[in-house]
């Protein structure tokens, strides 16, 4: 296209101080007008050398890191580093902590798919309706939390070899009692943004990864699984029991952002259904085995991975037979899906790259870490 | 007793208070000593009149609405702590931001970003001057409102457009492109649609708009619901209310031309949205919903009251929108303008035309308008549907769902075409 107007590419610094890059996350993005032609990512902003730091901690000091690098679910992060190290040192955990596990790992599922799903609504301009009634059903959730773990946000409830307490009396009523009213927040979002036809055109056919991409970006959870592939490491890579319970993997068809955002919403039905088939086989017994505090593993390595709500969350711990471990690795699914974004935003407009990103949900304290 | 106040013809006019104002003074006029009753006379029509008819109380109401009614909305309480139920928050809100220092950057147009505000503002205020408030409440009750309306309300465009490009911010610079081209593309549907009505009443003037509804006792909104649709659809893109409100998108442009303004100069540009969202549905109520005549209840009620309550309700519109909808791309919305809407008035011009000549032709009564009313509805439905699918609008074809699967088995192809 020739034009008599001189016109030429600028960029365009999206972050990191901005509304919708969830946190302190930058996008250089060179832009024609409105359309895209390179994006640069530049990271590190939150960096707090939580790996490193690890080194020189105990195996349980480093539980409350893991709090802090996806500090939207903490208790995935727990549950993630407490198996690789469990691996590591042999423990086994009992019925009742592997049952508590479960329910927790779902409700943070829960929790954090409830700030997606809202947060992503945002990015497409549902301007803060959304995401305050995600808000609202979220808060019930950390409230459940709060009366198991004593924290919202950054919970550090599990232990190795089982959970830091058992639960309280009432949780498993107020538990039930949120899990039959839950399905009714899904169906409200359900009809206020996927019957909404500016929603479709918005989130259709943008940011679209191909099931080739998705593989070769090594990409996990439901960025993958909005491709339309079925992957789940509940299901490929049981823990925790999770070959007890029955639920289904959601995938979408294309891979664009609306498959991303339904998956999510359907994960968030499949979770409940594993919450309640958990409430209602919670065995007795003791919530964990006793564990030296000042554990010191047998020298090895161990990699474990649990399917958090970003995806893959893999940790993997080196052991030299000291109080702390030798190395310790997160593999942060936030980080990794993110590795796609320029393939997902050139070529688009800047609001289908704010589209893309929020589809991606990133949280950038695991991206940093 | 003669109080000339109140039963002069001019703009000022407040008759309708002054049944009331008449009866009250008339029983203070036997207590209080002689004369006072005119200043307490003078005293109630000017809070009156300032406090009812004119733009800072609907500006007040406008604001508290937007907050509270958006609150609810999005399942909060809004403000509740400034005065009684919080509704003194817009005036809180206003105090703030006057403390609050007006920032220019070093590297902006420092005139241009000064003068901006007060061009965005400017506009809003003269856009009341020719909005009948009853019968004889007019400001300025000229023969060519409509048009003066029209001419006026795209002014604010080039505050927007001024603010935007002095504010050297490449998010400003966004904003302002977004604004004008918008702004550009949807007046063309939004005269398209107001020009049927102008064809049916045989006027261009507001006032005379209304005393036509009022005579054939028939809103305007019955006879022409698709230039009802189209003004609404237009009005919030210029306005920059959801779901066009892509020149200050805040999770894409930050504030879009606003990015750079703060304290009171950001308050007059967010304040004077609603004003003209404000005089929008007072517009739309005086085009579509007869104004400040209710079929015979302006007899018994004051006609600013009906006015304002219209005008409320339609605001309410705007804020149901603003809540609830999405934001769409500015290609889309381009798109929408052209393709759809530009289209639609254009077919709904055609039929009211079709429509006058026979009404005219036939020289028959008045009464046919009840005939035309559902014979419109009717076109409108089918034609917004067909057009729709003209367009390639194809509900069916997008499934909401997701595939459910058992097992991680790997890539699952769409089977049957997909999307």
């Amino acid at each position: 296209m020739t034009s008599a107007i001189k016109s030429e590419p600028f960029i365009l610094n999206i972050g990191p101080q901005h509304p919708s890059t969830h946190g302190v996350f930058r996008v250089k993005v060179t832009v024609d007008g409105e359309r895209i032609l390179d994006a640069e990512m530049v990271m590190g902003y939150l960096h707090r050398s939580m790996e490193k730091l690890a080194e020189e901690r105990t195996y349980t000091q480093n539980i409350p890191f893991t709090d802090r690098t996806d500090y939207l679910s903490s208790m995935s992060n727990n549950l993630g580093y407490c198996l690789a190290v469990e691996k590591l040192a042999g423990i086994d955990v009992p019925d009742r902590g592997q049952a508590i596990r479960v329910i927790m790992a779902e409700l943070q599922r829960l929790a954090s798919h409830c700030m997606a799903v809202g947060a992503f609504a945002n990015d497409t301009g549902a301007w803060q309706t959304p995401v305050m009634w995600a808000f609202r059903e979220r808060e019930k959730i950390l409230d459940l939390f709060e009366m198991t773990a004593g924290a919202r946000l950054t919970c550090n409830y599990m232990r190795i070899g089982g959970v830091a307490f058992d639960l309280p009396k009432d949780f498993v009523p107020m538990a039930r009692d949120l899990m039959k009213t839950f399905p009714a927040f899904i169906d409200d979002i359900d009809g206020m943004l996927t019957e909404n036809e500016i929603f479709l055109v918005r989130t259709r056919g943008v940011a679209v990864i191909s099931p080739e991409l998705a593989v070769n970006g090594s990409l996990a959870g439901p960025m993958l699984r909005g491709s339309g592939i079925a992957w789940d490491i509940r299901k490929a890579d049981p823990y925790c029991g999770y070959e007890k319970y029955d639920f289904d993997i959601p995938i979408g068809y294309q891979g664009d952002s609306f498959d991303r955002f339904i998956v999510r919403l359907e994960e968030m039905r499949q979770s409940v259904r594993i919450v309640q088939q958990a409430l209602d086989a919670l065995p007795g017994g003791p919530h964990s085995t006793q564990v030296p505090l000042a554990l010191r593993p047998p020298a090895g390595e161990a990699y474990a991975r649990v399917e958090g709500p970003r995806g893959e969350l893999g940790y993997y711990v080196v052991s030299d037979e000291g109080p702390s471990p030798y190395r310790f690795h997160i593999r942060p699914p936030s980080f990794i899906n993110l590795s796609v974004l320029k393939e997902m935003t050139v070529g688009g407009s800047v609001a289908d790259a704010i589209v893309a990103l929020g589809s991606v949900d990133i949280v950038v304290g695991e991206i940093d870490r | 007793m003669n109080l000339p106040f109140l039963v002069s013809d001019k703009w000022y006019d407040i008759r309708d208070l002054g049944n009331l104002s008449g009866a009250i003074l008339d029983q203070l006029d036997k207590v209080l000593p002689y004369g006072l009753v005119y200043v307490i006379a003078i005293l109630i029509g000017f809070i009156a009149s300032f406090l009812i008819f004119v733009l800072p109380t609907q500006l007040f109401l406008g604001v508290l609405g937007e907050r509270k009614i958006i609150g609810r909305i999005q399942s909060r309480y809004g403000p509740n702590r400034v005065g009684p139920f919080g509704t003194l928050q817009p005036i809180a809100d206003a105090l703030k931001l006057i403390q609050k220092e007006a920032l220019i950057p070093t590297a902006a147009d420092r005139w241009v970003m000064l003068i901006a505000p007060i061009v965005f503002v400017a506009p809003a205020v003269l856009l009341f001057a020719v909005l009948p408030f009853g019968p004889n409440m007019v400001i300025a009750d000229v023969p060519v409102s409509l048009i003066y309306f029209l001419a006026v309300s795209s002014l604010p465009v080039l505050g927007a457009f001024m603010a935007g490009w002095s504010a050297n911010n490449k998010y400003s610079l966004y904003g302002a492109m977004r604004i004008v081209a918008m702004a550009i593309s949807y007046e063309v549907p939004l005269v398209m649609s107001l020009l049927g009505v102008a064809l049916l009443s045989s006027t261009l003037s507001l006032q005379g708009m209304v005393f036509w509804q009022k005579d054939v006792h028939l809103w305007m909104i019955f006879l022409q619901p698709i230039a009802f649709a189209v003004y609404f659809i237009c009005v919030s893109a210029e306005l920059n209310r959801t779901p066009a409100d892509i020149a200050e998108a805040e999770s894409e442009i930050v504030a879009g031309y606003l990015t750079e303004y703060s304290g009171m100069q950001w308050g007059l540009f967010y304040g004077m949205d609603i004003g003209y969202a404000l005089a929008a549905a007072a517009f739309a109520s005086t085009v579509f919903l007869g104004g400040w005549s209710m079929w015979g209840l302006e007899e018994y009620v004051p006609s600013w009251l009906i006015f304002a309550v219209k005008t409320q309700l339609f605001y309410l519109l705007f804020l149901w929108t603003r809540g609830t909808l999405p934001r769409l791309r500015i290609d889309q919305l381009m798109a929408f303008a052209w393709k759809f809407l530009l289209p639609l008035a254009l077919l709904n011009l055609l039929i009211v035309a079709t429509e006058k000549v026979i009404w005219t032709q036939e020289e028959l009564g008045d009464g046919i308008v009840f005939l035309f009313a559902p014979i419109n509805i009717v076109a409108a439905a089918v034609l917004v549907y067909a057009w729709a699918k003209v367009n390639g609008y194809r509900p069916e074809n997008t499934p909401k769902k997701p595939r459910m699967v058992k097992d991680a088995t790997g890539y699952i192809p769409a089977s049957g075409g997909g999307r």
